[in-house]
């Protein structure tokens, strides 16, 4: 176990490496500076300024400082749109607010997606499963950014229920609509994975030895189905937490939320590399930590796994 | 000892019918995606929209650039879909007629998500193919390769592809293309390496058949099922890319428009009572995606009969 960890770790910081020279690298390529304006800065004031930022020195030491800073000082550097702010306070400004809406989104989705697709397995070609295939199909083709401006008029406009944007880390009825939003379409995919795989787990061996040594139906389903049946969406699990942070982008706009997919944005709009960088390679680190531990679940939930 | 008869007489006619009317797995399949109400209606769905968007353009009284000044200003009361004034869906914002608008969206979406996928099945193939026949230390290399690639936030990286080389459809392209057979050359990999096993590919080996022979002749043929499944589904997935790309404004740049920016300006209007500028896009929108994935869901099932 310890051996695979560590093999797994082996991959995930050359990846993580990679990502910073690699978009380090597209930013230096780039057209055009930071500083490059419509009118034309004095060449002192710009050479202070390159100075100032770093930006004289040769690339391979730029590179170098970048990554040191990030890996010694955990240090971002500063942002080159807002002289008084780095890119860490608006990062830690923007994160906590990702994290908390995100982090509840990934739990519905898993949630309710599980126990969609469970029932409509063992439900199976009931009016409840064609019910929850329907919600599931509606739900992955209608995106988050339909769905989060239907959500504001119903709610917001007619209703009046719940506030129509903004944050506050201590009343749930803000968090309420962006998980909506964000959460759907995964959980429609969970479901229909849960769905299938379900299925198959039902007409397995140990399910038929299970029902015919006399099991009740609910404990041959919670204790011998849902276990195997769990492993397909244990493997989507990477990929839609990282959906969830990218979904924020469409969160943050709609619902001013303030949270690092506007920061995101923000910066692509100002040409702001330096957070744009920070916000990826975060976003990255985030990513790959996840799928490192969404692999270890894997191994503790199936023993056939040998590392 | 005692043989059911009438049991062995049927065994017989079973297996001689086989043999006069044996059928090959793709008169298989296809009678089972015939037979597939489902996926039959995703077809339908998608012939519609293909039709639409070709010859959508023959219909329209307006051209997509052309400003209808009678309208413009007041959008919201004289601009709404109206057989009249030869608006059918009405008007956008400025004036510009939506159904012309929509006919080129539906064009350029269509477009961004089959070349999308079409890449993904030139190079994921090929690079699947080529690491599950070779194996070994090549296979390992490349597989890692492409795990370091599947770990970057891709959607980022398209924004700041975007953002830093200019939006233009030709970047959106590359793009898009540069993170779709990411996924493709996985799935092809795996279905290689059981291929490879196969008694046909060794008896072609022992005569000396070179290698990419071998993959040509005898391996690409038999991935095709896998990779025109996972290709219909990989459409859809890429026009939602794009649509979320240009609904942030940094894909397809005006004159050009898609479905995914036409929405994103309806649910910006929708405030003014402009409804119809949302509601047709969408349609469009969720047709062509519940085509692909009828479709697609439909082409599995029909290739591959047990998973159900």
């Amino acid at each position: 176990m310890l051996v695979f960890i560590l093999k797994r770790l082996a991959i995930a910081i050359p990846t993580l490496l990679l990502l910073i020279v690699f978009s380090f690298l597209l930013m230096h390529a780039a057209p055009g500076g930071p500083f490059t304006q419509e009118r034309q800065m004095p060449p002192e004031v710009l050479a202070n300024l390159n100075a100032k930022y770093g930006l004289d020195q040769p690339l391979w030491q730029q590179i170098w400082s970048y990554i040191w800073g990030i890996v010694a000082h955990f240090d971002f550097g500063p942002s080159f749109v807002y002289k008084d702010r780095s890119v860490n306070d608006i990062i830690a400004q923007g994160f906590p607010v990702t994290l908390t809406y995100g982090g509840v989104s990934f739990l519905v989705a898993v949630l309710a997606g599980v126990t969609l697709g469970a029932v409509a397995a063992v439900k199976h070609n009931t009016i409840i499963d064609y019910f929850a295939v329907g919600i599931s199909i509606g739900a992955q083709v209608l995106p988050n950014f339909v769905m989060a401006p239907i959500l504001v008029i119903v709610f917001t406009l007619i209703l009046g229920w719940l506030p129509g944007g903004g944050w506050r880390f201590n009343d749930p009825s803000y968090w309420i609509m962006p998980v909506i939003a964000l959460s759907t379409s995964y959980m429609a995919s969970i479901a229909r994975i849960m769905r299938s795989s379900m299925l198959e787990v039902l007409n397995s061996n140990h399910i038929r030895t299970a029902r015919a040594k006399g099991l009740p139906g609910y404990r041959v389903i919670i204790r011998h189905a849902l276990k195997p049946a769990l492993l397909p969406v244990v493997s989507y699990l990477g990929p839609a937490f990282v959906a969830m942070i990218t979904g924020s982008v469409i969160v943050d706009i709609y619902f001013s939320t303030g949270g690092i997919g506007k920061a995101f944005v923000d910066s692509a709009l100002n040409r702001d590399y330096a957070v744009m960088m920070g916000v990826t390679i975060l976003v990255g680190a985030l990513t790959i930590f996840f799928n490192l531990f969404v692999d270890i679940i894997y191994g503790w939930i199936d023993p056939k796994i040998r590392y | 000892m005692v043989i059911d008869s009438q049991k062995m007489h049927s065994l017989a006619q079973a297996t001689a019918a086989e043999e006069v009317a044996g059928r090959s797995l793709w008169a298989d399949a296809r009678r089972r995606f015939v037979r597939n109400k489902a996926a039959m209606f995703g077809l339908v769905l998608l012939v519609i929209v293909v039709m639409f968007a070709g010859f959508g353009n023959f219909f329209a009284q307006w051209s997509n650039q052309e400003i209808d000044f009678s309208v413009m200003g007041m959008v919201a009361q004289e601009g709404g879909p109206s057989l009249a004034n030869g608006h059918y869906f009405g008007t956008d914002d400025l004036g510009r007629d939506l159904f012309a608008r929509t006919v080129q969206g539906t064009q350029i979406s269509l477009a961004v998500g089959v070349i999308g996928s079409a890449i993904a099945v030139i190079v994921g193939t090929l690079y699947g193919a080529t690491a599950g026949y070779f194996g070994g230390r090549l296979d390992n290399l490349m597989m890692r390769a492409v795990d370091i690639l599947l770990a970057i936030p891709y959607m980022f990286v398209l924004i700041l592809l975007l953002v830093m080389y200019g939006r233009s459809i030709t970047m959106l392209f590359v793009g898009v293309g540069l993170i779709s057979w990411l996924e493709m050359s996985r799935i092809v990999r795996g279905q290689t390496l059981t291929l490879k096993g196969r008694e046909y590919i060794e008896a072609a080996r022992a005569i000396g058949v070179p290698a990419p022979v071998i993959i040509r002749r005898h391996i690409l043929p038999n991935l095709i099922g896998v990779v025109t499944v996972f290709a219909t589904l990989l459409v859809p997935n890429m026009i939602l890319t794009e649509s979320f790309i240009s609904f942030l404004g940094l894909g397809v740049q005006e004159p050009l428009t898609s479905l995914g920016a036409l929405i994103s300006e309806g649910a910006r209007t929708i405030a003014y009572g402009t409804l119809w500028q949302l509601a047709f896009p969408l349609l469009f929108f969720i047709i062509t995606l519940f085509g692909f994935f009828f479709v697609g869901d439909g082409l599995r099932d029909a290739l591959d009969p047990k998973d159900r």
